[in-house]
């Protein structure tokens, strides 16, 4: 176990030096000067030379490259441009709200998504197979940034049951904030559910069809027994990467609906950022996202030999 | 072994098809100038003049989603086109080639990923600038590792079949094993996954110009429309109904088409 999970920390080494590079090339590849690109055209001399030389763009590549690692490593992304608060502090304020929103909602998801699956995989074929199939089919094809709009229209402007739009932080009014966050989470538990669902559903059937499924219930097991004891370790698997995936991609930010409900999360902060030119936040969202990902991957993949012993010894 | 089309399959075929004619007759016709300015009629409500209304500037709505299919189909073409033809020489090297090259290939690929694809193509689009080409690109970048993943995936299964060492105990180059026998055979999953990608391609382009980093104004398309849309929801709200409709019908039909090739490719019982 323990050289597994040393074998899978080694893996993701690498895969963290190129992201770290990746991200500090980025800026790199703007064309023409960046800091006047950040500053606005006919800005003045002295802020121009003042901001390459914040941003280190008056050394050579290899040294720059070398101060921001070493920058990192302490946890310093660097200063925001318009509003000169540090970068990672930004971040983690706004990744608190993103977070709460999407672990609630992958959490429900997850959910819906292996009793809706199980159900339908036990009465395959049947109109609750059909029923969760069709719905889940028709989900997956629905924009999040629609839905998110209709949900609004409907909850928000004609049955006026909660709040339009805005954010109230859940230290100031936690039923006030409950009740802005309240769509969002619903919006993303709908768009989710539908390809958790497909998922579980298939890998359930899959299960069924062998023949130690057969023998538990020709040992005269009850159905349920069967389903939750020998379908539900084996077919989960497949759902449980994907759910890891999607929260690797959630949690760094779901910068369309955090716009339509005007939530200030990460992804509104990046997408804001990108309008705004300010490329120390730019680049810290893109590296917090990515680490993120990977280490909710890690996570993961460290999850497996709960439900199946056979993967350390692979 | 037979194989029977579903269902299914025809209510995607037949919803990608409406998608086709609306894109052909929207280069001979529309009902209206798409983005000819009528302040007479700004926020006008569906009627008889205007199917599904006029939009802030008097913009006949259903005039504007018939540009917008193009414009959003012809993107999420390019999109397919560019990653799948990229990914097909990329996953074919890393996979034929083997060795350090792959592993090189596949440290990079899992970083790529590491990016969610819409943030990924976001900051791509923060650096390239606004345009049709840069969003073809960014778009193309972020969705190129699975696809890479998907050939490379095909290909270490198929190079071990007793054809391909046929072909090369008959003395063939590996450029031509390759081509000839190797290519032809990861082509099934990867047709598959170009079905899907060009929905998600239609999405996520939608969900930039949504965001207001993908096609700039006045050109239409179905997420910049949503996203203009957005301030007027308590006047009008029906600006949101048209181009939200495209956008799902579109990745239904996508979608159901894309289940049933793989059906079709794979007949196994699957679910």
């Amino acid at each position: 176990m323990l050289s597994y999970v040393a074998r899978r920390l080694l893996l993701a080494l690498p895969t963290l030096v190129l992201v770290a590079l990746a991200v500090f090339f980025l800026i790199r590849l703007i064309p023409g000067d960046p800091a006047v690109v950040m500053l606005g055209e006919g800005a003045d001399k002295a802020a121009v030379a003042a901001l390459h030389k914040e941003l280190g763009l008056d050394q050579p590549l290899p040294a720059q490259f070398l101060t921001w690692i070493g920058h990192l490593l302490r946890g310093d992304l660097g200063q925001s441009i318009s509003s000169g608060e540090p970068v990672a502090g930004l971040i983690l304020q706004r990744f608190r709200l993103t977070a709460t929103v999407v672990l609630i909602a992958v959490t429900l998801a997850t959910l819906i998504a292996i009793t809706a699956g199980m159900i339908a995989a036990w009465r395959r074929d049947t109109r609750i197979d059909l029923a969760v199939v069709g719905v889940s089919t028709l989900v997956l094809a629905i924009p999040s940034f629609w839905l998110a709009l209709i949900l609004l229209l409907v909850f928000g402007l004609k049955l006026g049951w909660l709040p339009f739009v805005g954010y109230v932080p859940f230290s100031e009014d936690a039923i006030q904030a409950g009740l802005f966050l309240f769509l969002p989470i619903l919006t993303l538990t709908i768009t989710e559910s539908g390809v958790l669902t497909r998922m579980m559903r298939s890998s359930a059937i899959e299960v069924m069809r062998l023949e130690y499924v057969t023998h538990a219930r020709a040992k005269g097991l009850s159905e349920a027994t069967v389903l939750r004891r020998h379908v539900f370790p084996n077919a989960f698997a497949p759902t449980l990467t994907l759910v890891g995936l999607t929260l690797g991609h959630l949690l760094g930010g779901i910068a369309v609906i955090e716009t339509v409900f005007t939530l200030p999360g990460l992804g509104r902060l990046m997408v804001d950022s990108i309008l705004a030119r300010d490329y120390p936040v730019v680049q810290g969202c893109l590296l917090f996202t990515a680490v993120i990902y990977i280490a909710v991957n890690l996570v993961v993949d460290l999850c497996y030999p709960i439900f199946d012993p056979r993967v350390t010894a692979a | 072994m037979r194989r029977r089309l579903k269902p299914n399959a025809l209510v995607g075929a037949v919803l990608v098809g409406l998608l086709l004619v609306v894109v052909l007759v929207g280069f001979a016709w529309t009902p209206y100038d798409p983005i000819a300015i009528d302040l007479d009629h700004p926020l006008a409500a569906p009627s008889a003049a205007h199917w599904f209304g006029a939009d802030e500037f008097g913009r006949d709505v259903l005039s504007r989603a018939m540009l917008g299919a193009r414009i959003s189909g012809a993107i999420a073409a390019g999109v397919v086109a560019a990653a799948v033809s990229l990914g097909l020489v990329l996953g074919l090297v890393a996979g034929f080639v083997g060795g350090w090259l792959d592993r090189l290939m596949m440290i990079v690929n899992d970083t790529v990923l590491a990016f969610p694809g819409i943030l990924l193509a976001l900051a791509l689009m923060a650096v390239l600038g606004p345009s049709y080409g840069s969003l073809i690109l960014a778009l193309g970048v972020a969705y190129l590792p699975s696809i890479i993943r998907v050939v490379r995936a095909s290909v270490l299964s198929i190079r071990e079949r007793e054809f391909v060492e046929a072909s090369r105990v008959a003395g063939d180059g590996d450029l031509y094993t390759m081509l000839r026998h190797v290519l032809p055979n990861a082509l099934p999953p990867v047709v598959v996954l170009a079905t899907s990608l060009f929905g998600w391609a239609i999405l996520s382009e939608s969900a930039l110009s949504f965001l207001g980093v993908g096609v700039p104004p006045p050109a239409p398309t179905w997420g910049n429309m949503l996203s203009s849309a957005r301030p007027y929801m308590e006047r009008a709200s029906w600006l949101s109904i048209a181009p939200g409709l495209c956008i799902a019908l579109t990745l239904l039909g996508v979608n159901l088409l894309g289940d049933a090739l793989r059906d079709w490719l794979d007949p196994r019982d699957d679910a």
